[in-house]
């Protein structure tokens, strides 16, 4: 396989995907229910991404070190941490229970 | 569509909300320069990958696969479903955009995770310059990152052995804790979680994300 090909193609799909919202819906006004939808729609986003990369391993659900390193961290940024705490304690706890 | 508010001062403003992203982003891209030469690229393929890609889960997505013994067009795809969210994102963030259909595309490719939560003003709308200002510093150590993982290689560390796997979980939730504030964003949060969680064993890697995105029509119930 010709890697970069690969990359070319990836760096296409993502931009089209990444162009096509602006594309077709831009310059138009909000309908009061799509500033409802939007307004909370980074929770949705965001909790399936903390739970399918802490918790999934491909197409399988897996709890391992790094599922308490996440666990940690969530608890540091729920008491005010930083983001450079909290990933560094998501290191730290994952290096810890994974060498022990 | 242009907001009073000066560009410039929102710029800023982006630029400070994204440093503390941007720092983690240079670990977690170090990780991807690691893992992108243990698959085969070269190092000069790491670093392009992470300059004109720029988006993380899709780039991880493409070294699993391939570290698995996936050919190319797995690879691809598994990178557009990564990425699918964006289609959700770059919706949202559409009618906050000026100018042209070219112009708003481009102005779309600064979206990542961090600088469009950041931008996300709460009313729907988003204050754009804001994005690009949260976007800029992390794009930076995405690439410095990259490089210095891809140039020291595998000879440097595990990833794993030092639980850098963690921080791209760790990462969202931090943006995740700034976004519940409410009963409304906690519920959409709980049923978006849940609507992942339960499609991760049927579908590809990706779709999960996006099919949690529709928890937002939540936001229409009273």
């Amino acid at each position: 396989m010709n890697i970069w090909v690969l990359i070319v193609l990836v760096a296409v799909v993502t931009a089209a995907i990444k162009a096509a919202g602006p594309i077709a819906l831009g310059g138009r006004e909000l309908p009061p229910w799509f500033s409802s939808v939007v307004a909370v729609m980074p929770g949705a986003v965001l909790a399936a991404l903390v739970v399918t990369t802490a918790l999934a391993n491909g197409d399988e659900l897996s709890v391992g070190p790094d599922t308490a390193g996440v666990a940690a961290a969530g608890i540091v940024a729920w008491r005010g941490g930083s983001v450079i705490t909290c990933v560094l304690v998501a290191a730290a706890v994952t290096a810890g229970l994974r060498a022990i | 569509m242009e907001p009073a508010d000066s560009g410039s001062d929102s710029f800023r403003r982006g630029v400070r909300l994204g440093l503390p992203y941007a720092a983690a982003g240079f670990l977690l891209s170090l990780s991807f320069g690691v893992l992108a030469r243990e698959a085969g690229f070269s190092a000069a393929q790491a670093i392009v990958t992470s300059a004109i890609v720029f988006a993380g889960s899709a780039q991880f997505a493409v070294v699993s696969i391939l570290l698995g013994g996936g050919g190319l067009l797995p690879a691809v795809a598994a990178a557009g479903l990564m990425n699918a969210r964006f289609l959700a994102m770059g919706i949202a963030l559409a009618p906050s955009l000026p100018g042209g259909a070219l112009k708003r595309a481009a102005q779309g490719q600064t979206v990542v995770d961090a600088s469009w939560v950041h931008a996300n003003r709460g009313d729907g709308t988003f204050d754009r310059w804001l994005l690009f200002g949260s976007t800029a510093p992390q794009y930076v150590t995405w690439f410095l990152g990259t490089t210095v993982g891809a140039l020291a290689g595998d000879s440097l560390f595990d990833p794993e052995r030092f639980g850098l796997d963690a921080i791209f979980p760790a990462f969202f939730f931090v943006l995740l804790i700034g976004e519940v504030k409410d009963r409304r964003t906690r519920l959409v949060a709980l049923i978006g979680g849940a609507i992942a969680l339960a499609l991760v064993p049927f579908t590809p890697p990706g779709v999960p994300i996006l099919a949690a995105s529709t928890a937002a029509l939540i936001g229409l119930a009273r």
